[in-house]
C-alpha cells in the first residue's frame, strides 16, 4: 500500500470514515504518520470548542467572581477554587462516574426546519462527556485569569469614563471588557496552549473508545503496543503537538497585537 | 551553583558505583492487577497463580528472584530494554509477541475468553456494543467482528459499563471473568459461547536471554511431569484441571 | 495490625474499618501521599536549576547557546507533558546505561542492540539487577524527579527570562553608576530583584505541577492514583475484605486532598509576595 492509499484509507480513520480495521502488521511510518494525524482531529476538536464555549462562560463566571451580589460571587468563586484546585485527570473520573449515574433518555426537539434527537446516553461519550469536561476546565481558569485582569484595569479609565457620562453599560462593553482582554491575553495565550496539551489526556479518562475511533494518543499508543516501540508513535505525535502549539502561539499573538495597536509605549 | 555540583556528583556516582553482581538475580516482572493470575494482596504484596508458580520456579532453578510490577501498555518494552528479565502476567503468546519476545512453553492452557452481561440477558448480547480492555486481544476480536468494540482503559471500567448499561457485554479471559461473576451475587452471568483468541500462557524473556529461557523451561517441564503444575492451578482456579 | 483482625471475615462495622483502613494495603496508600509530597518538593530546586540554566542561555551573548535555550523551552513547551512522559524517561534510562556500559565494559564485543533487545553488561545496570527493592524504587523516583524538572524546568525558564527583563533599567543603571561590575549588578540587584516579577510565574507553575502529580504513575511510581485506583477497584472473594466499586469514594478523597494542598499553597504564597514586595513600587505593596 502506497503512502497515498494509507492517506485515503487511513485520513479520516478517527471520525469513522475509510477502512473498517486498523493495520495489524507491517507498520510503515506512513501508517504511523497518517493515524496519529487523524487522530488529532480530536485534539483539534476539543481545544477548539472547549475554548471557544469556555470563553464566554469565563466572562460570566469573572463578572460574577467580581460582583458585588453575593449571590453571584460566592458560586462563581467556588466553581473555579474546585476547577483550579484539583487535577484535571480527577476531573475527568469524577465527570464521568456522574454522568453514567444519569438514566438514558431521549428528548425530540423540533427546530422548525429540522427535528433532531437529544439523547442523554450522548454525555458518556467521548465526543461530548470529554467536551464537557475540558470546557468546564478550562473556563475555571480562564475565569481566574480575567477576574485578575478587571482587578488590574486602572481605576482613573473607569472614573473618566463615568465623568463623560457613560452609562454602566457603556462602560463595560468600551472600557472594562477591552482592557481586561488586553491585560488577560499572554495569561490566556498560556492557558489555551494547556488546554490544548490537556486534550490528550483525554485517553487517560475513563471515557471509552467506540469503534476504535479515538484521539491521536489512542492511536499513537495502539502503535506502540503492536510494535512494541515507543520511540517511534510518541515523538511523531511530539511534532504534531508542537506544530499546533506554534499555530496556537501565531494566532493568539495576532490577536494581541490587535489588541495592543492602540497602546503607544507598546515597544 | 551548587545545585550543578550536586548533580555532577550524583551523576558521577550513578556512572561509576561499583558493587558485588550476584550475577544471579533475577527480576520477575507482572503486572499486579489481574486475579487470580497476579494481584496485589491485602497486605500489600504481589500474589497469584503466578506468583507462587514463579517462585517455586526459581526454586528449582536455583535462581534468586524479584518480583517487580510494571503497568502493562509498557510491560514488553520494559523488558526488551532490561528493566526486568521475566514476564508473569497472564500473558498469551501470540505471533506478534513471540516475534518482539521469546516465550516459555506454556504454563497455563488455553483459556477461552467469555462474554459476561447483565442476568437474563440472551446471546443478542454478544453482538450488540462489547466492551473490552484497550490493546487485548479481546478488543482486537471484536473489531474484527460485526460487534461494536468499547474499549476501556481498565478491567474494572469494563465490567461497570456492562453494569450501568453503557455496552451489553464485556470480553474477556474467562479465570478473570469467573471471579467478577461469582462474586457479583448474580448480577452478572457468562452469555452465549466462549471463543478462542489467545494462545496458553508462558512466560516472556528477552530473545538475546537464551540461558535464563532454557533454565525455566526445565523448570516448567518438571513441574509438568510431576503434577505439581496440575495441582496448582487446580489450586487457584477452583479445581480446574489442566492435565498436564 | 490489630489484634482483632486475624479474620476480617468474622467482624463488622467499626472494627471492620478499622482493619480494613490500616491493612497494609492501605499503609502503602498513605505512605504514597509522602512519596507525592517529597517529589513535588524535590524537584522545585531542580525545576529552578533547569530554569535558571534556561533563561541565562536564552540571554547568552554566544549564539548557539541562545539557541539552545531557546529551543529548549519551546519545544518542551510544546509536547504536552504527559506524551513527553512516556519516552523520555525509559530513553534517558537507556542513555544512562550505555555510558556505564562504555565505560565499564569496553571489552564488550556484542552490540547493545541485538534485534528488539537492548542488552548492556550486568555491571552497567542501572541499578545493578542484584540491588535490593528499594534502590530501583528511589531510581525510579531519581528518574521520574528529573523528568518533572526537564518539563516544568522549561516553563520556570520562561518566567525567570521575562521577571529578568522585567526589572526596571533605571535599577540596574543606577548599580552602574555607583561603580558596579556587571558581574555585582547581576548579583546584587538584578537577581533579587528579579524575584518579585518571578514570584506569581513561579506560584502558578507550582499550581501546575501540584496538578501534574497524578501523571506519577505513567512514570512507574506507585503514587496515590494508583493505591486509589487499585483500593477502590472491585474486590472479590478471594481478597480479604471484599468489597464493590469503592473507586469513587477514594477519588472523591484524593479531589480533597488537593483542593487542601492547593489552597494551602495558595495561602502560602499569598504572604510570600506581600513579604517580597515590601519596599517595592509596585501594586501588591500598596496593599
Amino acid at each position: 500500500m502506497s503512502c497515498f492509499d494509507t492517506l485515503t484509507s487511513y485520513g479520516l480513520r478517527s471520525i469513522g470514515i475509510g477502512e473498517r480495521l486498523l493495520p495489524k502488521s507491517d507498520f510503515t511510518l506512513c501508517d504511523q504518520v497518517v493515524l496519529i494525524g487523524s487522530g488529532m482531529i480530536w485534539n483539534v476538536y476539543f481545544a477548539v470548542l472547549a475554548l471557544s464555549l469556555g470563553f464566554f462562560f469565563a466572562v460570566s463566571l469573572a463578572l460574577g467572581r467580581n460582583s458585588d451580589n453575593a449571590l453571584f460571587r460566592i458560586p462563581a468563586h467556588a466553581f473555579i477554587f474546585v476547577i483550579r484546585g484539583s487535577p484535571l485527570f480527577i476531573q475527568f473520573f469524577l465527570i464521568y462516574e456522574a454522568f453514567v449515574l444519569i438514566p438514558k433518555m431521549g428528548w425530540d426537539i423540533n427546530l422548525g426546519f429540522i427535528e433532531i434527537t437529544v439523547e442523554t446516553k450522548w454525555l458518556t461519550k467521548a465526543w461530548l462527556g470529554a467536551l464537557i469536561t475540558l470546557f468546564l476546565n478550562t473556563a475555571g481558569y480562564t475565569a481566574n485569569i480575567f477576574y485578575g485582569a478587571l482587578q488590574s484595569i486602572p481605576k482613573g479609565d473607569i472614573e473618566a469614563a463615568l465623568a463623560i457620562g457613560m452609562s454602566k453599560r457603556q462602560i463595560f462593553w468600551r472600557i472594562s471588557f477591552p482592557t481586561m482582554l488586553r491585560l488577560a491575553w499572554p495569561s490566556y495565550t498560556n492557558e489555551a496552549i494547556f488546554l490544548f496539551h490537556a486534550t490528550a489526556l483525554v485517553f487517560f479518562s475513563s471515557f471509552p473508545a467506540w469503534r476504535q475511533k479515538g484521539d491521536s494518543l489512542y492511536y499513537a499508543s495502539y502503535f506502540a503496543d503492536k510494535t512494541f516501540n515507543p520511540f517511534v508513535p510518541y515523538p511523531i505525535i511530539a511534532v504534531y503537538f508542537i506544530s499546533f502549539t506554534l499555530l496556537i502561539i501565531l494566532l493568539f499573538g495576532y490577536v494581541n497585537r490587535r489588541l495592543n495597536r492602540h497602546v503607544a509605549s507598546n515597544t | 551553583m551548587t545545585f550543578t555540583k550536586l548533580m555532577a556528583s550524583i551523576a558521577l556516582v550513578a556512572l561509576t558505583t561499583t558493587s558485588v553482581a550476584a550475577a544471579d538475580t533475577v527480576r520477575m516482572g507482572t503486572e499486579g492487577a489481574y486475579a487470580p493470575y497476579n494481584f496485589i494482596n491485602d497486605k500489600g504484596e504481589v500474589d497469584g497463580y503466578e506468583i507462587e508458580l514463579g517462585n517455586e520456579l526459581c526454586k528449582r532453578a536455583e535462581l534468586e528472584c524479584k518480583w517487580v510490577t510494571n503497568d502493562w501498555d509498557s510491560i514488553i518494552p520494559n523488558l526488551v530494554s532490561g528493566n526486568y528479565d521475566t514476564i508473569m502476567a497472564g500473558m498469551s503468546i501470540t505471533a506478534e509477541r513471540d516475534e518482539v519476545i521469546d516465550f516459555t512453553s506454556e504454563y497455563f492452557p488455553a483459556d477461552p475468553s467469555s462474554y459476561v452481561a447483565l442476568a437474563g440477558a440472551d446471546a443478542s448480547a454478544t453482538k450488540g456494543t462489547v466492551a473490552a480492555q484497550t490493546a487485548t486481544i479481546q478488543a482486537a476480536f471484536i473489531a474484527a467482528s460485526d460487534a461494536t468494540v468499547v474499549e476501556f482503559a481498565t478491567m474494572e471500567d469494563t465490567i461497570a459499563a456492562v453494569r450501568n448499561g453503557e455496552a451489553d457485554s464485556v470480553l474477556a479471559d474467562h479465570a478473570a471473568l469467573k471471579d467478577i461473576v461469582d462474586a457479583s451475587g448474580g448480577a452478572l452471568a457468562f452469555v452465549g459461547d466462549g471463543v478462542s483468541i489467545g494462545g496458553g500462557v508462558g512466560m516472556g524473556v528477552r530473545e538475546s536471554d537464551g540461558e535464563l529461557k532454557a533454565k525455566f523451561e526445565a523448570a516448567i517441564a518438571a513441574m509438568k511431569a510431576d503434577g505439581s503444575l496440575n495441582a496448582m492451578i487446580a489450586k487457584w482456579f477452583d479445581g480446574r484441571k489442566a492435565g498436564y | 495490625m490489630f489484634e482483632y483482625c486475624t479474620d476480617p471475615k468474622l467482624i463488622e462495622g467499626f472494627q471492620w474499618w478499622s482493619c480494613y483502613l490500616s491493612n497494609g494495603k492501605h499503609l502503602n496508600f498513605y505512605f504514597s501521599f509522602l512519596v507525592v509530597l517529597s517529589l513535588l518538593a524535590l524537584t522545585v530546586p531542580f525545576i529552578l536549576l533547569f530554569g535558571f540554566t534556561g533563561a541565562l542561555a536564552r540571554r547568552a551573548s554566544f549564539t548557539p547557546l541562545r539557541w539552545f535555550g531557546t529551543i529548549y523551552t519551546s519545544m518542551v513547551r510544546g509536547v504536552p507533558d504527559i506524551i513527553f512522559f512516556l519516552f523520555v524517561p525509559i530513553a534517558m534510562d537507556q542513555g544512562i546505561e550505555v555510558i556505564r556500559h562504555k565505560i565499564k565494559c569496553s571489552d564488550w564485543s556484542e552490540s547493545i542492540r541485538q534485534g528488539n533487545d537492548f542488552v548492556v553488561c550486568t555491571a552497567a545496570k542501572m541499578p545493578l539487577s542484584s540491588s535490593p527493592q528499594w534502590v530501583h524504587e528511589t531510581y525510579g523516583f531519581m528518574l521520574a524527579t528529573i523528568a518533572f524538572a526537564i518539563v516544568f524546568g522549561a516553563f520556570a525558564a520562561n518566567t525567570i527570562h521575562g521577571a529578568l527583563g522585567a526589572v526596571p533599567k533605571g535599577q540596574l543603571e543606577t548599580g552602574a553608576a555607583f561603580g558596579m561590575s556587571p558581574r555585582q549588578i547581576f548579583h546584587r540587584i538584578h537577581l533579587p530583584q528579579m524575584w518579585v516579577y518571578a514570584l506569581p510565574g513561579l506560584s502558578n507553575l507550582w499550581m501546575i505541577l501540584i496538578k501534574a502529580s497524578p501523571l506519577l504513575f505513567l512514570l512507574g511510581v506507585e503514587d496515590i492514583v494508583y493505591w486509589a485506583r487499585e483500593l477502590g477497584g472491585s474486590k472479590t472473594a478471594r481478597f480479604a475484605y471484599p468489597h464493590g466499586d469503592w473507586r469513587l469514594g477514594y477519588f472523591l478523597f484524593l479531589l480533597v486532598f488537593y483542593l487542601f494542598l492547593t489552597w494551602a499553597s495558595e495561602k502560602f504564597f499569598d504572604r510570600l509576595m506581600h513579604r517580597l514586595s515590601r519596599g517595592q513600587n509596585t501594586a501588591a505593596s500598596m496593599a
